[in-house]
C-alpha cells in the first residue's frame, strides 16, 4: 500500500516537473530576448524572489523541526557529567542558531535585493581590512570560549581514576552481543585474554583461572548499576571494533580488540525515577500508541514498551550491528546489593560447566551459530 | 561510453587548424593527451556514471530505512539474491552504504570534481597550451578508469562488495569471517583504491607543476583566479595525504593476505583464536584519517574555488578580499592536515591528544568563517546575474554555513561523545561537504559547459528547476536528520526497529526518504539537460558570462594548444568587474568588465587586492 502511495507521489512529481518545463519553455517563446541561455532581467527577478522565499523556507523548516522534533530528543541526562554536557550543548546551539539566522538572512536577502537589472551598476568593492579583521576576531573570541569550556569538561570526563571507590565493570563486546563483568567482592577484575577462552568450560571471556582476582568476578548479560556511585568501565572486544554507546548517560567509548579502553560516569537517576520523568512518560505513551497501531497491522516488534536505559553498539561491526544491545538498569544501593547477591561467581559458573547444563556456554554457542549462518 | 558521446559532439567540427600531427579517432577521443578532452572524460566517467550509481544506491537504502523490512520489487530487480522476495538483506545494506560513501567521496567528488575542472581550467585560465605533461595526464585518467572498472566489478562478486563502511576499519575489513563483504569484495576495493591513488598523485603532480611553471607572461601568483589557487592547493594536499592512505591500504592488504599483524591483535572469532598479536586498529584509524580529513578539503576546496569565480562573475563585482581568500585557502589546507584526530575522540586514543585535536579543529572554523563572510559581502551591492551556476554558488554558501556550524559541536571533543557516529554526523558532513561540493560541481558544469562543448549552452530553465528542487530537498533531507542524530540513532543501522526508543522517529525517516527520492529524480533533469545540450544546446557568444578570465578568449572550437597564434598576455588580476574611473565611467566604455589580457588604460590605477 505504502509502495503504491509512494509510486503515485513520484509519478505526480515527475508530471509536475514535466509540466513546469513546458510552462517555462512556452513563456520563453514569447519574448525574443529571452531566447538566449543567459539570465535576463525577468530570470533575475523570478529567481531573486525565489531566493527570498527560500530564506523563509529555511526558517520554516527550522521552526517546523524544532516544534515537531524537540520531543524526540533524549531526555534529561542520567549521569553526573550529563548536566554539564547538556548545558554546553545548548550554549553551542544558541551560538549556532544566532549565526545561522543572521548569515542565511544576509546571503539570501542580498540575493533578492541586488538581483541584476540591465544598466545597473555594481559597486567595485574589493577589500576592507577593518571588516575582515572584525569577522576574523569575532569567531576567534567565540570559539576560544567554546574551546576552553569544552576542554575543561573533556579533561574532567575523561579522567578515569580510582578516587571515590568506583565500581569496576568490564564491558565485553563481541559480534553481536554485550557481556558485563563485575570485579566481585574484591572489586578487582581478574586478568583475561582471548587466548584463554575455553567454551567447553564456559570461560567465555577468557579469564585467567589462576588469577585469584578472577575467582569472584561476576559475569552477566544485563548491566545493573547502583545510583550515585561512580562506575569505571573497562572495555574489551574479542573480534572487531564496537562502540559502547549509552546515550542517556552521555557516554560512549570504542571497544578495540587488543587493548582496554576506559570510560567513567556516575549514574544519577534510577530506571524507576526515569520512568516517571514527564518527558519519558510522554514518549512512552506516544510510542505505545504507535506500537498498538502496528500490532493491529500484525507487524513484528510491536509489544507495548516500558522505558529502560540501553547500551547500543555504535561502530559498524557486521550483519547484526543494528541489534547489538544490552539493557542497563540503574537501581538503589540496596536493590543493587540484593541483585548482586543472587549472581554466581566466575568459579561457580566454571565448575557448573562440567555438567554441561550451564546458561553461559549455551548463549555463547548460539552466537557462534548465528555467525556461522551469516557466512 | 564516453568515447561514443564525444564522437558525436566533435563530429560536427572536424577541423584540423593546420596541425603538425595527424589525429586518429583513438588519439583524439580515447587516448587523448589534450587536457580539454581528458576533463570531459573525467566528467562523464566520474560524475555521470559513478554519480548515478552512487546516488541510486543511496535511494535504495533510504527506502529500507523509511520502510524497514518491507518488500519492494525494485530491490529484487537491483539486488537480486541479496533481496529475496524484495526484502533487503542486512549484509547488503552495509555493502550499499559502504559503496555509496566510497563512490561519492572518491570517484564523484575527488576525481569527478577535481579531475574535470583542474584539467579544464588550469591550462585555460593560466594561459598555457596544455598540462605540463600531457602523457602523464592521460595515464592519470586511464588509471582512474581502471580503478573505476575494478570498483564496479567488485559490486558483482559472489559474496558481495566491501561492506565495512567507507572507512573500512579493520578488523571488520580484514577478516572474511567477520562479514562476507570482507572477502574478495574488499580485496578489489583495496586494489581499486591503490590504482585510484596512483592516478590521483599523477594528476596532482601535473597540476602543481603546470601552475608553477606554465603561467603566461604577466600571470603572477597574485593574479591567479581563485579557482586556480583552489585547484593548486588541493593538489598539494592530495600529494601530502594520499600516500598515507596508500600505506594504510598496503598494510591492510598484508594483514589480510600475508598474515602480518599491523592492525590486528587478540582476536577470537567463530570459535577460534587467530594468530594476530600486537597490532592496533587505532593505528589504522590514524593513517586513514590522515588522508580522510584532508580529503574533505580535497573535495571542498575546488568547489569553493569554482564558487569564488562564478560568484564574482555573476555579481559583476570583484571577489571581496582576494588576499584573505587566498590566505584562508592556505590556512585551511595547513590546518586540514593536523585535525584528523577529531574523527577519533572516542577511539581509545589518549584523551590529551583529543584536546589538541579539538583545539586545531575549532581553529579551522576561522578561515572558513572568513570565506563565508567574504562570499556574502561579494553579493552586497552587486548586480547579480542569477544564472543557474550563480544559484548553485549561493546554495553552496548556504549549505556550507548550515553544515559547517554543526562542526562546532562535532569538533568539540566533549560534545562529540554523545553524537559521535550518529545521524548528526551524517547530516553534518552531507551538508558541509557532500551537498556543498555537489553544488560547486553543478555550478562549474553550468558555467563552463560552453567552454567544454564548443560554445553550446545548457538550458537555463531546466537549470533553474534542477536547482530549486535540489535546494529544497537537500534541506528537507538533512535538516530533520540532525534531530534523528540528537535522539541518539546510530548511523549504519540496517533498521531501527530493535529499539522502541526510536519508534517515533520512523515518520522522520519517511519524510527524509521522500525528499531524497525527489532530489534523486531531479538529478535526471540535469542529466537530460546535459546530454541534450551536448547535441542540441544553443550556441552562445564567445564569452557568455562576460567574464574576465583567459579561458573565454580562447576560440569556441577546441584546438590543440588552446589559442591560435600567441598566448594572451596578462596585465591585471581576474576581478576587474564594474571598475570605474573616479568620474564613475567604466574603464572600457559600455562594458562592466575588463578581461585580464587588456592592458592598463591611461589614468587607470591597478587595484590588485
Amino acid at each position: 500500500m505504502t509502495t503504491l502511495l509512494v509510486l503515485t507521489v513520484l509519478v505526480l512529481v515527475a508530471i509536475a516537473i514535466w509540466q513546469l518545463t513546458k510552462i517555462f519553455e512556452l513563456s520563453q517563446l514569447r519574448v525574443d530576448a529571452s531566447k538566449s541561455e543567459i539570465a535576463n532581467d525577468s530570470d533575475n527577478r523570478a529567481n531573486g524572489y525565489l531566493l527570498f522565499l527560500f530564506l523563509i523556507f529555511i526558517y520554516g523548516i527550522t521552526i517546523f523541526s524544532f516544534a515537531k522534533y524537540t520531543k524526540v530528543l533524549l531526555p534529561e541526562a542520567a549521569s553526573a557529567h550529563g548536566g554539564e554536557y547538556d548545558t554546553l550543548m545548548w550554549v553551542s546551539f544558541a551560538v549556532i542558531f544566532f549565526v545561522q539566522t543572521i548569515t542565511q538572512a544576509l546571503l539570501h536577502y542580498f540575493g533578492y535585493k541586488y538581483r541584476g537589472e540591465k544598466g545597473k551598476k555594481a559597486l567595485f568593492y574589493a577589500d576592507n581590512d577593518r571588516l575582515e579583521f572584525i569577522w576574523t576576531i569575532i569567531p576567534v573570541i567565540v570559539l576560544a570560549g567554546l574551546i576552553i569550556s569544552g576542554l575543561y569538561y573533556w579533561t574532567e570526563i575523561m579522567d578515569v581514576n580510582e578516587e571515590d571507590d568506583p565500581l569496576i565493570v568490564e564491558l565485553y563486546a563481541q559480534q553481536f552481543n554485550w557481556t558485563a563483568r563485575y570485579g566481585g567482592q574484591d572489586n578487582v577484575l581478574g586478568d583475561a585474554s582471548v587466548r584463554l577462552i575455553d567454551i567447553n568450560r564456559a570461560n567465555v571471556l577468557g579469564l585467567d583461572e589462576s588469577d585469584p582476582n578472577a575467582t569472584d568476578d561476576i559475569i552477566v548479560k544485563e548491566l545493573y548499576l547502583p545510583v550515585g556511585r561512580k562506575v569505571n568501565f573497562y572495555m574489551r572486544s574479542q573480534d572487531v571494533l564496537h562502540s559502547a554507546y549509552m546515550p542517556h548517560f552521555r557516554a560512549q567509548m570504542n571497544c578495540v580488540p587488543g587493548m582496554i579502553t576506559q570510560f567513567s560516569f556516575t549514574p544519577t537517576i534510577t530506571t524507576e525515577e526515569m520512568r516517571l520523568n514527564p518527558d519519558v512518560v510522554d514518549k512512552v505513551k506516544r510510542t505505545n500508541q504507535l506500537r498498538a497501531k502496528w500490532a493491529a497491522e500484525g507487524r513484528p516488534n510491536s509489544d507495548p514498551w516500558e522505558f529502560d536505559y540501553v547500551l547500543l553498539c555504535n561502530k559498524i561491526c557486521g550483519k547484526s550491528h543494528y541489534n547489538m544491545q544490552m539493557k542497563i538498569v540503574v537501581v538503589t544501593e540496596e536493590e543493587y546489593n540484593d541483585w548482586m547477591a543472587e549472581q554466581k561467581t566466575f568459579t561457580e559458573t566454571l565448575l557448573a560447566a562440567n555438567g554441561g547444563e550451564e546458561k553461559a556456554p549455551l548463549e555463547n554457542m548460539e552466537t557462534t551459530e548465528v555467525v556461522a549462518i551469516n557466512e | 561510453m564516453s568515447a561514443v558521446a564525444h564522437e558525436h559532439v566533435d563530429g560536427h567540427a572536424h577541423d584540423d587548424h593546420g596541425h603538425h600531427h595527424k589525429e586518429t579517432f583513438i588519439t583524439k577521443y580515447i587516448f587523448s593527451q589534450d587536457h580539454k578532452m581528458i576533463a570531459k572524460q573525467y566528467l562523464i566517467t566520474g560524475v555521470l556514471v559513478m554519480g548515478f550509481i552512487g546516488i541510486a544506491m543511496s535511494l535504495i537504502f533510504r527506502m529500507q530505512l523509511a520502510w524497514p523490512g518491507e518488500s519492494f520489487a525494485i530491490f529484487e530487480t537491483f539486488l537480486g539474491k541479496w533481496a529475496p522476495g524484495g526484502v533487503m538483506d542486512a549484509d547488503v545494506y552495509l555493502a550499499l552504504i559502504t559503496m555509496h560513501g566510497t563512490i561519492m567521496v572518491f570517484f564523484v567528488l575527488t576525481a569527478g570534481l577535481s579531475g574535470t575542472f583542474s584539467n579544464l581550467l588550469i591550462p585555460l585560465q593560466i594561459g598555457a597550451r596544455d598540462m605540463a605533461s600531457g602523457f602523464l595526464n592521460m595515464v592519470s585518467y586511464w588509471l582512474f578508469f581502471v580503478s573505476t572498472v575494478l570498483m564496479v566489478v567488485s559490486l558483482f562478486v559472489e559474496a558481495g562488495p566491501a561492506a565495512a563502511g567507507w572507512t573500512i576499519y579493520p578488523p571488520l575489513s580484514a577478516l572474511p569471517m567477520a562479514q562476507p563483504g570482507s572477502g574478495l569484495g574488499m580485496t578489489l576495493w583495496l586494489l581499486s583504491m591503490t590504482i585510484f591513488i596512483a592516478s590521483s598523485l599523477l594528476g596532482s603532480l601535473n597540476y602543481i607543476v603546470t601552475v608553477l611553471n606554465l603561467r603566461t607572461k604577466g600571470m603572477s601568483m597574485t593574479r591567479l583566479p581563485l579557482t586556480i589557487w583552489a585547484f593548486f592547493v588541493t593538489a598539494i594536499i592530495g600529494v601530502i595525504s594520499f600516500p598515507v592512505l596508500l600505506s594504510a591500504g598496503l598494510l591492510l592488504l598484508m594483514d589480510r593476505s600475508f598474515g602480518t599483524s599491523f592492525f590486528l591483535s587478540d582476536i577470537f572469532i567463530q570459535g577460534e583464536v587467530l594468530h594476530y598479536q600486537g597490532g592496533s586498529p587505532v593505528l589504522y584509524e590514524h593513517l586513514f584519517w590522515f588522508l580522510g580529513h584532508p580529503e574533505v578539503y580535497i573535495v571542498l576546496l575546488p568547489a569553493l574555488g569554482i564558487t569564488s569565480e562564478v560568484m564574482a562573475t555573476n555579481a559583476r563585482k570583484p571577489i571581496f578580499g582576494y588576499r584573505a581568500m587566498v590566505a584562508s585557502i592556505l590556512a585551511i589546507a595547513f590546518l586540514s592536515t593536523i585535525v584528523w584526530g577529531h574523527h577519533m575522540f572516542i577511539s581509545g586514543m589518549n584523551p590529551f591528544l583529543g584536546s589538541v585535536f579539538t583545539f586545531t579543529t575549532l581553529l579551522i572554523a576561522i578561515p572558513s568563517a572568513v570565506k563565508a563572510f567574504n562570499y556574502i559581502t561579494t553579493l552586497w551591492k552587486g548586480n547579480l546575474q542569477l544564472n543557474p551556476a550563480m544559484l548553485f554558488s549561493i546554495g553552496l554558501v548556504s549549505t556550507f554555513i548550515t553544515g559547517g556550524l554543526t562542526g562546532i559541536i562535532l569538533g568539540d571533543s566533549t560534545l562529540d561523545i554523545n553524537v559521535h557516529d550518529t545521524y548528526f554526523v551524517v547530516a553534518h558532513f552531507h551538508l558541509v561537504m557532500g551537498i556543498s561540493a555537489l553544488y560547486g560541481l553543478f555550478a562549474g558544469v553550468y558555467h563552463w559547459f560552453p567552454k567544454m562543448f564548443q560554445g553550446r549552452m545548457m538550458n537555463k530553465n531546466l537549470g533553474y528547476i534542477h536547482f530549486w528542487i535540489t535546494a529544497i530537498c537537500a534541506y528537507g533531507i538533512f535538516f530533520p536528520m540532525h534531530f534523528v542524530g540528537m535522539a541518539g540513532v546510530p548511523r549504519r543501522y540496517y533498521e531501527n526497529t530493535a529499539f522502541p526508543m526510536f519508534d517515533e522517529l520512523t515518520n522522520v525517516q519517511v519524510l527524509m526518504t521522500v525528499f531524497a527520492i525527489i532530489a534523486g529524480l531531479a538529478q535526471l533533469i540535469f542529466v537530460y539537460n546535459f546530454v541534450n545540450s551536448i547535441f542540441y544546446g544553443k550556441r552562445g557568444p564567445l564569452n557568455p558570462w562576460s567574464s574576465n578570465t583567459l579561458e573565454w578568449t580562447a576560440p569556441q572550437k577546441h584546438i590543440h594548444g588552446n589559442w591560435p597564434g600567441k598566448i594572451p598576455e596578462v596585465h591585471r588580476w581576474a576581478y576587474d568587474y564594474s571598475k570605474t574611473y573616479e568620474n564613475g565611467e567604466y574603464i572600457i566604455q559600455g562594458q562592466d568588465f575588463v578581461p585580464q589580457h587588456i592592458p592598463l588604460q591611461e589614468n587607470e590605477e591597478e587595484l590588485n587586492h
